[in-house]
């Protein structure tokens, strides 16, 4: 697993912007943690399966009733910006 | 006693006066203000403490209940209503609670009061509390190191008798590894044991709820009240809760304690060594027996939890988008720069570290690689550990490898940070419990520092890990050593 991580790009992917010194940074400090972590390739893994989960517990269903939920002032209390019970976004189509 | 020294009761003894009428909640809340103002400034655990809401909740609580009257300090990633919950984060800098984690329904059902959200890493990414947006927590036992973390400000808390008990969280080891190094109980409690509803998700197969505590008995009084199954998780296990106080005072005559021989690791501190060796002796001359065991893959835990816990993270903080809740950067231009500034100027370094290692790993061409390769090693580690239990019934090792940091030791090198999990992070992996019982105190330029011992049992064992704790603790007296803060 050679080390191709390019910080910029997947700050992309990210949706999460960095300065150029945070860029450099987090390139040098990524490649020493997947320098760190290249003995993962040693491991012989043929036969295993992937675990998403340490406890095998699937298909979790419970009673579809109503139940209590916010108000719309509760659910706008934390919003950036609000106007008339609802929340104002960024525009997302011209 | 005065009032002056109430904060210095265990859970268990503040209960006995509460009951006994001979304090009110209101004057245990009272006390407890006084102690925090006097030490807060030196350890700067807290982020947030509403002491009105509390002394009103406090009226009239029925003292007769599990936890009636007993002041909790809650971690800031846990949902208390109409309080902060900052998560240590920028991006939720302004944020307030409109509900109750269902711990906190819980604990306020069984007659505890929330008082005070604690300090912790951003996001509970870290092992130092250090990376916490608003301010660096500093250990009690020496004011110059760290007190551990993410839940720093919890076990500082507790270590300073500036609460009785506190919760946190570890994913992986961030409640163990601060109780060791602020020389108090934690415990870890097995994936699903304690419901995660309204606990901000780091990573969601790892994450756990759990108690920081003076002693293993109390401990064991918030376990029984959190533990158990909520239809809001759904990894929460349908399992009935047992009293984990059943088997305290058991002697420990045919336990079988396994001493994995991965965890001699290089970087092991002498001092840790050798308080953890004593310890082992302790609890053979208690009756237990000493079982050599083999955890094959525990070299490969780090890398396998970095990968995975980055993962879960990069997928699980996306909803830090600044439309519904948060920080929101100022005239953006469009939606991506919406996006890009908002979380760039929201989130700290460390949380961004992750957030890109997690996406990379995820990404179209490496998925394979490293995330899926990460969950079949993960696999293996979770099998050594069902290997490891069909010959003992618990494994002791050391919490930390080292006993406090100073701060600013290691905030440039993040895969120095990352190793502090070295013991706890594969507990994490195999869905375990664990608790860290103080076990020593390591003498470092002067100052003495705690050493944890970490005791890891099976899925849903935690009465049996709390036998263990508790045989040790009680035939040591290093659970009564306090920092003079």
């Amino acid at each position: 697993m050679a080390t191709e991580l390019d910080v910029e790009y997947v700050s992309k992917l990210a949706r999460l912007n960095l300065s150029p010194q945070e860029t450099k940074l987090f390139q040098k400090q990524l490649a020493d943690v997947l320098k760190y972590a290249e003995k993962l390739s040693e491991v012989d893994v043929t036969h295993v399966e992937a675990s998403a989960h340490a406890v095998p517990i699937f298909n979790v269903f419970r009673k579809d009733e109503p139940g209590k939920c916010f108000t719309a002032e509760e659910a706008l209390a934390n919003a950036p910006q609000k106007a008339n019970q609802l929340f104002i976004v960024t525009k997302v189509v011209e | 006693m005065s009032e002056k020294n109430l904060p210095a009761l265990t859970l268990a003894d503040l209960q006995t006066r509460l009951r006994k009428k001979e304090v009110s909640p209101r004057e245990v809340i009272e006390s407890l203000r006084t102690r925090i103002q006097a030490v807060e400034p030196k350890i700067d655990a807290y982020l947030s403490i509403d002491f009105d809401a509390a002394l009103k909740e406090a009226e009239g609580v029925d003292v007769s209940l599990p936890l009636g009257g007993v002041p909790v300090a809650v971690k800031d990633i846990i949902n208390v209503k109409g309080q902060p919950c900052t998560c240590g984060s920028k991006i939720l800098g302004d944020y307030r609670s409109p509900y109750d984690a269902t711990v906190i329904q819980r604990l306020r059902a069984a007659g505890a009061v929330p008082l005070g959200k604690t300090n912790m890493d951003e996001f509970a990414m870290g092992s130092s509390t250090e990376n916490s947006s608003f301010k660096v927590t500093k250990n009690p036992w020496d004011l110059s190191r760290v007190p551990g973390g993410s839940s720093g400000g919890s076990a500082a808390a507790v270590a300073a008798d500036a609460a009785f008990v506190a919760l946190g969280t570890d994913t992986g080891g961030s409640i163990r590894q601060p109780a060791s190094l602020s020389g108090v109980v934690g415990v870890k409690p097995s994936y699903g044991r304690v419901s995660r509803f309204g606990v901000t998700a780091f990573a969601s197969s790892l994450d756990q709820v759990g108690p920081l505590a003076k002693n293993v008995r109390d401990a064991t009084m918030i376990m029984k009240v959190i533990a158990g199954h909520d239809a809001r998780d759904s990894t929460s296990l349908p399992n009935p809760v047992p009293d984990y106080a059943q088997n305290l005072g058991k002697d420990l005559k045919g336990i079988r304690l396994g001493i994995p021989k991965e965890f001699r690791i290089e970087g092991l501190d002498p001092q840790v060594k050798s308080a953890v060796n004593t310890a082992i002796k302790q609890l053979e001359s208690l009756g237990a027996q000493i079982v050599d065991v083999n955890l094959p893959h525990t070299d490969h835990g780090i890398a396998v939890y970095y990968f995975i816990a980055t993962a879960e993270a990069s997928a699980n903080l996306a909803r830090f988008d600044g439309v519904r809740y948060g920080y929101r950067a100022k005239d953006p231009k469009d939606l991506l720069d919406h996006y890009g500034r908002t979380r760039g100027d929201g989130f700290g370094a460390e949380v961004k570290r992750r957030i890109i290692l997690g996406t990379y790993v995820l990404s179209s061409g490496y998925y394979d690689a490293y995330y899926v390769r990460a969950q079949k090693v993960r696999e293996l580690i979770r099998q050594d550990y069902v290997k490891a239990f069909e010959k003992v019934d618990v494994i002791v090792s050391p919490t930390s490898p080292v006993p406090a940091f100073k701060v600013g030791e290691r905030t440039e090198d993040p895969l120095a940070m990352y190793l502090a999990d070295i013991f706890t992070a594969t507990g994490n992996l195999a869905g375990i419990c664990g608790i860290s019982v103080p076990c020593g105190l390591a003498k470092v330029n002067g100052s003495q520092l705690p050493i944890g011992l970490q005791i890891l049992g099976k899925s849903l064992d935690e009465a049996r890990i709390f036998q263990i704790a508790y045989a040790y603790e009680q035939s040591t007296d290093w659970h009564k050593q306090r920092p003079k803060v």
